[in-house]
């Protein structure tokens, strides 16, 4: 079963998706919050993280910089799941090592889920 | 029209409680105040010194008081400009801030109303269906009503960012009116698209060409006529540019105002009898993210008949 990790400080949004990506099948782990997000990718290993950027303790940009910095977890895809939109804030992410931008207001569930499935495909 | 304009513009005091200031803060004024004085002096200092004053260090002194006179009010009307700006600083900003801290919960909101709607938590009753439908529905409209205030407010603090793009705008079209396929059902309206063959592909940003197309597509549905509605779509090249036009045949704009039509939160008065919805905020927003992707846009309208309304972008 393929491990999500997903790291997002709405608790209404971790239920919603921790449930509906278990209905799909995959293992969800959640944190509320950057530094655990970064501990438990680094002990657990997932095979994707979803990643929020505006989070307590260390914000996304520094989760997504130590994940790419560290060997062990350089090479988990990681979405970025967020409001943020200013074009300065995707550059940032992208070039940082995400995989992929999504801005929350901009896309439905389904929507969400269908970038995950194809992420975890490849 | 004009001379009423320009008596406006005179009408000083008007324009202060406008602002909702004191006079002693208000440019307006205190440029006037300026003026009188600076005008006033001169006059005095002119006669003076024609009839009593022989001396030129005495007249280099009245000049001398007259400039730091000056310089105080001038310092005072710059600092009533600062609180103007500041007012309109504080007023993007919480535009800005309340709009992106609604986003967080609409888009909880959204989701797990998705979620429960999809039916995997079991199946849902018809009663319950109803009023689930009204959730959905309302929050949708919230979710638009923050897009559009928070492109406003990107707009006026000029942190609307830019990212062109070749795409096909027959696509995008295609796209969107089936997205709004439920909404002219509703409406008993009926959609035809056309498009020339071999259309070249435009060169703009994609997402706000988006904006543009989905709100004229809105206004033509919400505003064709009640019973047979009809709303006719095509694009065609046009040496260079890609042209789209849209026409509804509801019941037009009338005739003195549409001036006004791409100001913000315009709505038109025979509008607001018919229809409540709308913030006034979709033409403004179409006419900005138009023309900050290089291209124009405008429309012809006859009350009674109905609109169209065009816009064209480049190719490159």
């Amino acid at each position: 079963m393929k491990k999500i990790l997903f790291v997002e400080d709405e608790s209404a949004l971790q239920k919603t998706f921790s449930e509906i990506l278990k209905q799909e099948g995959y293992e969800v782990i959640s944190a509320l919050d950057g530094e655990s997000g970064l501990n438990l990718a680094k002990s657990e290993k997932p095979d994707l993280i979803l990643l929020d950027l505006i989070l307590p303790k260390m914000d996304g940009f520094e989760v997504l910089a130590e994940l790419k910095n560290n060997p062990e977890t350089k090479s988990i895809p990681v979405i970025v799941l967020t409001n943020l939109e200013n074009i300065e804030d995707v550059d940032k992410a992208i070039q940082l090592g995400a995989m992929t931008y999504l801005v929350k207001a901009q896309y439905s569930l389904k929507d969400v889920i269908e970038k995950i499935k194809k992420a975890l495909e490849k | 029209m004009n001379f009423k304009k320009f008596l406006n513009q005179l009408d000083i005091f008007g324009q202060c409680k406008k602002y909702r200031i004191s006079f002693w803060q208000c440019p307006n004024f205190l440029f006037l105040l300026m003026g009188s004085i600076i005008i006033s002096l001169i006059l005095v200092s002119y006669a003076l010194t024609l009839r009593f004053i022989e001396d030129p260090r005495i007249v280099s002194l009245i000049v001398l008081l007259i400039a730091t006179i000056l310089l105080i009010i001038a310092f005072i009307i710059n600092r009533s400009l600062e609180k103007l700006f500041e007012v309109n600083r504080i007023k993007s900003e919480f535009i800005s801030i309340v709009s992106h801290q609604l986003r967080a919960p609409i888009s909880n909101l959204k989701w797990a109303l998705e979620f429960l709607l999809s039916g995997r938590l079991g199946k849902i009753e018809n009663s319950h269906m109803e009023y689930l439908k009204i959730l959905e529905e309302n929050s949708n409209r919230m979710a638009e009503l923050v897009k559009d205030l928070l492109i406003v407010s990107q707009i006026e603090s000029e942190r609307l960012s830019l990212k062109k793009e070749k795409f096909s705008l027959s696509d995008l079209t295609s796209e969107i009116i089936k997205e709004f396929s439920p909404l002219a059902n509703k409406n008993n309206v009926k959609i035809n698209f056309s498009f020339e063959k071999n259309l070249p592909l435009v060169f703009a940003d994609k997402y706000q060409i988006r904006q543009v197309v989905e709100n004229l597509l809105d206004n033509a549905i919400k505003y064709a006529d009640r019973k047979k509605g009809l709303v006719e779509i095509k694009i065609e090249n046009k040496d260079k540019n890609v042209y789209f036009e849209i026409r509804d045949n509801g019941i037009g704009i009338p005739k003195e105002e549409q001036k006004f039509v791409f100001q913000k939160f315009f709505r038109a008065q025979n509008i607001k009898k018919y229809q409540t919805l709308g913030t006034g905020l979709g033409l403004y927003i179409s006419k900005v993210l138009a023309e900050r992707s290089g291209g124009k846009i405008g429309f012809k309208s006859q009350e009674g008949k109905g609109s169209t309304f065009w816009f064209l972008l480049p190719i490159k």
